[in-house]
C-alpha cells in the first residue's frame, strides 16, 4: 500500500490541476461574452464569475471595479489571492514532486514543462491580448498530464486517487457553475420564454464547456430544462454531475478491491447514489435547483472528506 | 599543470584518443545546438536544486558540460583498490571510536580530536549497528595532479549526494550522442540504483529475520520538498522502488519504526536517510526537530532498524580526522595507504601553525567541519586583505583550520562557443558498503570549475559537471 501522505499529494494535485483548468474556462467564457455586451452586463459577467469561484469579498479587499483586466488578473495571478491559478499550478507542482515516486516520468515531465511555461506568464499582468494565450496554455497543461496519466500509469492506487481528486472537483465546480445561475433556469422564467436571453444560456454552457456537445445532442434548440437535464443528468457528457458521480463510483470501489475493504466514503457514496438515480428533472425542479445542488455539493465534499480519513491522508 | 586529454605535444593521450577521433568529425554549429539543449533537457526534468535567497526559493541547474571526463580501465583498477582499502579502514574506524578506541589507546590519533567534535555522537557508544557498518554509502573525494598521481580530498562518509548527477549526466550524454557510445566502450552506470537497492536489503536488521518477510522494506526519508536535494532524494527511491518517507509518515508501533500506508501502518527494515544526525530523533538529539521520528534511536538500539549511514559517521568527514587518515589506514588494515592524502598541516599543533602563517600566500586553509567550499581561504588567488582579514581568524581559532599547499589540480576540457578549454576537476566515485562487500560503481561525479583557472568546483561556487567514463578494457 502506498503512503497515505503520497496519496493525499496525488488526490490534491488532480484537484488542483482540475480547478485550474476549470478557472480558465470561466474567464474564457467570460471574456466571450463580455465583447459581445455593454459595459454594464459585462462588469456583469465579472462579477459572476469572482462569485462562482468563491472570492467576492477578497476581490473588493483589493479592487473597486469588476472589471476584466482587474478581474482576470486577480483570478488568474495575484499574489493575494491564494487560490489563483498561478497559485494552484505551483500546488500542483509541488504536489507532484512529493507523490514524484508514485508518478510516471511522463506524469512528472508533463507537469514541470506546463508550470515552466505558465508562470513566468503569470509573473506579469496580463493583457486583453494575451489572455487569450495564457487561457490556451492553462488547457493545454491539464491535458497533457490526463494524457500521460492515461498512457503510462499502472491502475494502482495512485491512478484511482488522482482521479477521484479529478471527478471529486470537476463535479464541484459544474454544480457551483449551474448554482450561480440557477435562477436563469427556473421553469417560471423558461416558461415566459422569447423573453430571456439564450446567449445567458449558451454561456452557462460553455462554462462547463458543453457548448457544443450540447447543440450537438439537442439539434441547437436550447432550453432551461434540456440544459439542467444535460448537465446534471446526462451520463454520456463527462463534465455532468452524473458522469462525476459515475465515475468516482468507479474508483473507489478499486480502492475497495485493492484493500479488500470498503470504507465510510463507500457508504456515503452508497447514500449520496440514491439521491441522484433514476431522477427525472421535473423532480428536480420539484424539489428546487438550488436545493438539490446544495445537497449534491455537500455529498461530494462529505465524499472527499471521507477519502482523506480511510486512507489515512493525515497523521 | 596536467592535461586529461591533451599530452605536452598537443596529441590526445590514450583515454581520449577514441573521443578525440569522434569529436574531429563533428560540426560545431550542431555541437552549439546540442550544448544548449542539454541545459533544457536538465531544465524539463526538473533536476534542479534549490536556493534559498533572501525572499523566494529559487531552483537552479547544475551546469553541465558535454566533454566527458575519461579514465582508462588500469587507472580505474588502481583507484578501485585504494577507495576500498580507505573504505574499510573509516568503517573500522568508526567502530572502534563507538567501542573500545584502541586506536587512541594506542596513541595513533590524539582523544582530543573528537572530545568536543559535535559530529561524535556519544548515544553511540556501544552501539551495534546491524552488520557492523556505520558507512553504508561513501563519497571519495579524489583529486589528479599527473599521470599516476590521484590524492584523496575530502571523505564523504556523512551522506554524500550527487549520485543522481552521475546517472543524468549519462542519460544526458547517451540521448545527445549515441553514436559516441557506439565507438567508444564505456562502462554503464545505470545499474547504480539497483546496487544500492541490493547493498541495503543485504544489510537489514536483525528484526526482519525474524519477521518472516522475503524482502526487506527499504524507504529514503527526506526532510521534503523543499530541501535543496530532494530531487535525488526523489529520484533514487523511484529507481529502487523504494518509498519516499518524510519523518511525518512514520512512527515508532510495536518496538519497529512503521510507515502510514493507505492500509495503515506497516514495518520498515532499513531507512536510507537524507537527514541530518541532528534531526533524526528528537528524543535523543535536537528536541525541537520535526524531521525525524521519535524513538527511532532505541529501535535502532534493539537491532529493529538500520539506519544508512549510521549517526555519528559525519566524524570522518572533519577535516582534523582526514590529517590522521594515514594512520587510520595504517592501524587498521596493517598496510601503507594506497590513495595517498594531500598534504596536510594542522593548525592545532604551534609548529604547523607557524609554518602555515608565514605562508598563507601560497597554502590553501579550510575550516575542520566546513564543507560545500564555504570558509576556506585560497591564498594564491586572495588579495591582500582577504589574507589579513583570514589570518586574524587563525590566529584567533587555530583549532578549527588545517592547511594544504595549492596543488596544481589536472584540467579536463570544457565546451565553450570558442572551441575547448581546460579547466580544474576533481572526481567523486560513489561506493556502497554492506554485508556482501564493497561495490564500487565504475564512475562518479567529476565536478568542473567553469571559471577559467578557478580551483573551486563547489556547485554553491560556480562550478559544473560532466560525464565521467571509465573505459571497458
Amino acid at each position: 500500500m502506498m503512503l497515505g501522505r503520497t496519496a493525499n499529494s496525488l488526490f490534491w494535485m488532480f484537484r488542483y490541476l482540475e480547478r485550474s483548468e476549470n478557472t480558465a474556462r470561466l474567464i474564457e467564457a467570460a471574456l466571450r461574452m463580455a465583447l459581445t455586451r455593454d459595459i454594464v452586463t459585462a462588469e456583469e459577467e465579472w462579477r459572476s464569475v469572482i462569485s462562482t469561484l468563491g472570492i467576492r469579498p477578497l476581490y473588493l479587499e483589493h479592487n473597486e471595479k469588476f472589471d476584466g483586466h482587474s478581474a482576470w488578473n486577480f483570478v488568474l495571478r495575484d499574489k493575494a489571492n491564494p487560490a489563483s491559478v498561478r497559485a494552484m499550478s505551483a500546488a500542483v507542482r509541488s504536489n507532484a514532486r512529493a507523490a514524484r515516486t508514485n508518478i510516471s516520468s511522463e506524469v512528472w515531465t508533463a507537469v514541470n514543462e506546463s508550470y515552466l511555461k505558465l508562470d513566468p506568464v503569470l509573473a506579469r499582468p496580463v493583457s486583453q491580448g494575451a489572455v487569450g494565450d495564457v487561457i490556451s496554455t492553462i488547457r493545454r497543461a491539464g491535458r497533457q498530464v490526463h494524457g500521460a496519466l492515461d498512457g503510462t500509469m499502472l491502475r494502482n492506487e495512485g491512478f484511482h486517487f488522482a482521479r477521484a481528486g479529478t471527478y471529486i472537483e470537476r463535479a464541484e465546480s459544474t454544480a457551483r457553475i449551474l448554482d450561480m445561475r440557477y435562477f436563469l433556469l427556473l421553469p417560471s422564467l423558461s416558461h415566459v420564454g422569447s423573453s430571456l436571453d439564450t446567449g445567458q444560456w449558451e454561456q452557462l454552457l460553455r462554462s462547463a464547456a458543453g457548448a457544443s456537445a450540447y447543440s450537438w445532442l439537442n439539434a441547437g434548440r436550447i432550453e432551461a430544462r434540456g440544459i439542467v437535464e444535460f448537465l446534471v443528468l446526462d451520463d454520456r457528457f463527462p463534465r455532468s454531475l452524473a458522469f462525476c458521480r459515475s465515475a468516482l463510483r468507479d474508483n473507489l470501489a478499486a480502492l475497495a478491491r485493492i484493500h479488500g475493504e470498503q470504507g465510510r466514503c463507500h457508504e456515503l457514496m452508497a447514500e449520496a447514489d440514491v439521491r441522484i438515480n433514476n431522477l427525472s428533472v421535473d423532480e428536480i425542479f420539484d424539489r428546487g435547483l438550488h436545493e438539490f445542488l446544495i445537497d449534491f455539493m455537500a455529498r461530494n465534499a462529505a465524499i472527499a472528506d471521507a477519502i482523506a480519513e480511510d486512507y489515512r491522508f493525515l497523521a | 599543470m596536467f592535461d586529461e586529454m591533451t599530452d605536452e605535444h598537443g596529441n590526445a593521450r590514450p583515454a581520449y584518443a577514441d573521443y578525440n577521433g569522434w569529436l574531429g568529425e563533428q560540426d560545431a554549429a550542431w555541437l552549439n545546438r546540442k550544448s544548449a539543449e542539454a541545459d533544457e533537457s536538465f531544465r524539463r526534468t526538473g533536476i534542479t536544486f534549490n536556493v534559498y535567497g533572501e525572499d523566494e526559493a529559487e531552483e537552479r541547474l547544475i551546469p553541465f558540460d558535454m566533454v566527458p571526463r575519461i579514465i582508462t580501465a588500469g587507472e580505474w583498477r588502481r583507484l578501485t583498490r585504494g577507495i576500498e582499502q580507505r573504505v574499510q579502514a573509516l568503517n573500522a574506524f568508526l567502530y572502534d571510536l563507538y567501542h573500545r578506541q584502541e586506536i587512541i589507546r594506542a596513541g595513533r590519533v590524539p582523544e582530543r580530536l573528537f572530545r568536543n567534535n559535535e559530529a561524535w555522537l556519544t548515544n553511540m557508544v556501544g552501539l551495534n549497528p546491524p552488520g557492523g557498518i556505520y558507512t553504508h554509502i561513501v563519497g571519495i573525494d579524489l583529486v589528479r595532479t599527473g599521470p599516476d598521481e590521484f590524492f584523496v580530498l575530502e571523505d564523504n562518509a556523512r551522506t554524500p549526494s550527487g549520485v543522481s548527477y552521475m546517472l543524468e549526466n549519462r542519460e544526458t550524454m547517451m540521448g545527445m550522442f549515441p553514436d559516441l557510445f557506439s565507438r567508444v566502450g564505456v562502462e554503464p552506470v545505470s545499474n547504480y540504483p539497483r546496487r544500492l537497492a541490493r547493498s541495503l536489503a543485504a544489510s537489514a536488521p536483525p528484526a526482519f529475520a525474524s519477521s518472516g518477510r522475503a524482502k526487506p522494506a527499504v524507504a529514503v526519508l527526506t526532510p521534503g520538498i523543499y530541501n535543496a536535494a530532494y530531487f535525488e532524494h526523489a529520484f533514487l527511491a523511484d529507481q529502487m522502488g523504494a518509498e519516499l518517507v518524510e519523518g511525518s509518515d512514520l512512527r515508532v508501533v510495536d518496538g519497529r519504526v512503521q510507515m502510514r500506508t493507505t492500509g495503515g501502518y506497516t514495518p520498515i527494515d532499513v531507512l536510507y536517510r537524507r537527514v541530518d544526525d541532528d534531526f533524526l530523533d528528537p528524543l535523543t538529539f535536537n528536541p525541537d526537530s520535526v524531521l525525524g521520528v521519535p524513538g527511532i534511536m532505541d529501535v535502532y538500539r534493539a537491532g529493529g532498524i538500520t539506519i544508512a549511514n549510521a549517526p555519528g559517521t559525519g566524524i570522518c568527514d572533519d577535516k582534523a580526522i582526514y590529517s590522521f587518515m594515514p594512520e587510520i589506514v595504517e592501524f587498521y588494515c596493517g598496510e601503507k595507504p594506497l590513495l595517498p592524502n594531500v598534504e596536510t598541516w594542522r593548525c592545532a599543533d604551534a609548529d604547523s601553525l607557524a609554518y602555515v602563517l608565514d605562508n598563507l600566500e601560497e597554502l590553501v586553509v579550510k575550516e575542520v567541519h566546513g564543507s560545500g567550499g564555504y570558509g576556506m581561504l585560497i591564498g594564491p588567488t586572495s588579495s591582500k586583505k582577504e589574507i589579513k582579514a583570514f589570518r586574524a581568524k587563525l590566529e584567533a581559532n587555530p583549532h578549527n583550520y588545517i592547511a594544504q599547499p595549492t596543488l596544481s589540480l589536472s584540467t579536463c576540457p570544457i565546451y565553450t562557443k570558442k572551441g575547448l578549454a581546460p579547466r580544474h576537476v576533481d572526481l567523486r566515485p560513489f561506493v556502497l558498503v554492506s554485508p556482501d562487500g564493497i561495490d564500487i560503481t565504475p564512475g562518479g561525479l567529476t565536478r568542473v570549475a567553469l571559471k577559467k583557472g578557478s580551483l573551486v568546483v563547489n556547485s554553491s561556487q560556480g562550478g559544473g559537471t560532466k560525464d565521467t567514463w571509465v573505459l571497458k578494457d
